[in-house]
């Protein structure tokens, strides 16, 4: 199926606005992608029908939101296909599932001497809260490099396990190099081992069909705003035999001791790991997402993405002196680059200004530019609702960028 | 020329423009113009990193009045930094230190001197009104 992507665009409202006197081309989908109205219309209808809190009351609202609350587990657990659904636990978003493993998981089973593996393409979420559980737990952090060209480097990622290695925690998609790498054959070398894996999909839900039983990941954590869904909701899938095992993160301290029915409840998966009253609008919003997702299609997705970054590539790689970071034919929909030695701050700062916005920086992976030994980059990041001609204006832009800088 | 008056002359300059890219190329421009610094100057000592662009400040106190001179590694970051050298440097710690610059919210850059802009401007500030704090505590 093509997409249509006038159609699409007219579920985004906010995509129809000008800036600076010019339309708005929004190029920083891997930061946060826009809203379809489906999205923002849950919330709202959320909030004028069905508010309540849930799993608590026996009353028509609370049965009925926590009827649609569960009924949206259930959907997220069949879009990434997981086993059961009390494998998806709902966090804050990718940051907090993924600090939520390290935490648990290292209380649980990092002693001194022990190892972790991760990889110098790592967001800092997936890789600060390991830096610093293993600090606490006098284990050490290894770091897999990459090749130039932005893939990961299997054979050193290898050459790191022992039989020290606790965990495997890479991401499935780099939100700097869109590089996408091969996770279910890491994972099944890692498995011949006996060590889990954890992916950071916060970049890989978007833009590729997830099937978590067909990866066989032990962990795999997302954001619901990456993925065109609310900001602060976000998942965790855990196998069950992990989320059993593993400690609870946050708790509800005394409020639980206190109301009994309440105590049962929550050490059953996935409450275990739901201390609090959730963030109900936030599920009802990313179920929609889900949904919309789901509509499109995710083949279709990547399809119609994987010629947008075709095009992006054959139009700034005509531009002279540019220098692209991340050149592996598996990639996700983002172009990093530097146009000469033109700062990235200075190249976003008039790509802005032409109505276009894209990221510049070090994107939170310090640790990978400072491998690349540069100040930062430019990113664009797409989207399935960008098109072709936002495209042309971009490789514009940067030729503007050129002439006013060189 | 008083700190306003040397104000108003910059906000005059691009007042001519209504294009963001015009205004930009002004300053690009006022970045070319920045009195180079010494190179000695450009050391960890004298950065004030921002997450995105870094800047380099360093002063100097003679009878009576603060002189800066400053860099970026940014060509925009450092045309703001010409222009705050422009209007803060050769003046009296009284001066720069109750200065409210706001010839940059007239001109429409007050997003480059936002903290959360992190191109180093907005510490920039800060640190060029403690340099004259202190050297006026020092006499």
């Amino acid at each position: 199926m093509t997409l249509n992507i006038q159609d699409i665009r007219a579920d985004f409202p906010i995509l129809s606005q000008t800036i600076y006197k010019r339309p708005l081309i929004y190029f920083d989908n891997a930061a946060t992608t826009q809203k379809p109205v489906q999205v923002i219309r849950a919330i709202s209808n959320y909030y004028e029908q069905d508010n309540c809190n849930i799993h608590r009351g026996v009353h028509y609202l609370s049965v009925k939101a926590t009827e649609a609350f569960e009924e949206a587990r259930k959907e997220i657990r069949e879009f990434i296909n997981a086993r059961v659904t009390h494998e998806v636990v709902f966090t804050k978003g990718a940051s907090e599932s993924l600090n939520l493993v390290a935490s648990s998981f290292g209380k649980k089973f990092l002693k001194p001497g022990d190892e972790v593996i991760t990889t110098i393409m790592e967001h800092h979420s997936n890789f600060v809260p390991w830096q610093m559980i293993c600090e606490e737990k006098g284990a050490l952090l290894k770091i897999a490099n990459i090749l130039p060209d932005g893939q990961l480097d299997i054979e050193h990622l290898y050459s790191l396990i022992s039989d020290r290695t606790r965990i495997i925690a890479l991401t499935h998609v780099s939100n700097v190099l869109g590089t996408i790498n091969p996770v279910k054959e890491i994972i099944a070398h890692a498995h011949s081992k006996g060590i889990p894996v954890l992916i950071d999909g916060a970049q890989g839900v978007s833009h590729i069909s997830v099937d978590v039983t067909d990866l066989d990941c032990d962990f795999y954590c997302f954001s619901g705003h990456k993925m065109y869904g609310p900001m602060g909701i976000g998942v965790l899938y855990g196998k069950e035999k992990w989320l059993e095992e593993l400690p609870p993160y946050q708790t509800g301290g005394e409020m639980v001791k206190d109301v009994t029915v309440e105590r049962t409840t929550f050490n059953e998966l996935p409450f275990k790991f739901e201390a609090g009253t959730p963030n109900v609008e936030g599920v009802m919003g990313l179920r929609a997402a889900v949904k919309y997702l789901r509509n499109l299609g995710m083949d279709n997705i990547r399809a119609y993405e994987d010629e947008l970054l075709k095009h992006a590539v054959e139009r700034l790689s005509a531009i002279e002196d540019m220098r692209f970071y991340g050149t592996v034919p598996e990639k996700a929909s983002l172009v990093s680059f530097l146009v000469g030695d033109i700062h990235p701050f200075d190249a976003g700062t008039i790509i802005d200004k032409m109505g276009i916005a894209v990221r510049t920086g070090h994107h939170c992976a310090q640790p990978l530019i400072d491998h690349f030994g540069i100040p930062g980059t430019v990113r664009a990041s797409f989207a399935f609702y960008n098109t072709i001609e936002e495209i042309d204006k971009l490789a514009d832009a940067v030729k503007r960028v050129k002439t006013m800088f060189e | 020329m008083t700190i306003h008056e040397i104000e108003n002359q910059l906000v005059d300059e691009f007042a001519a423009f209504d294009d963001w890219l015009d205004k930009y190329d002004i300053i690009l421009d006022m970045g070319k113009s920045l009195p180079p610094m010494d190179p000695k100057f450009k050391t960890d000592q004298f950065i004030i990193s921002g997450c995105q662009s870094k800047v380099w400040l360093h002063a100097e106190y003679r009878d009576g009045m603060v002189f800066f001179t400053a860099d970026s590694d940014a060509i925009i970051t450092k045309g703001i930094v010409s222009m705050l050298v422009k209007v803060l440097s050769g003046q009296t710690a009284d001066a720069i230190q109750s200065a409210d610059l706001n010839f940059i919210d007239r001109i429409g850059l007050k997003e480059h001197l936002s903290p959360t802009r992190s191109n180093g401007l907005s510490s920039m500030v800060k640190q060029m009104k403690l340099y004259a704090m202190v050297f006026k505590m020092k006499g």
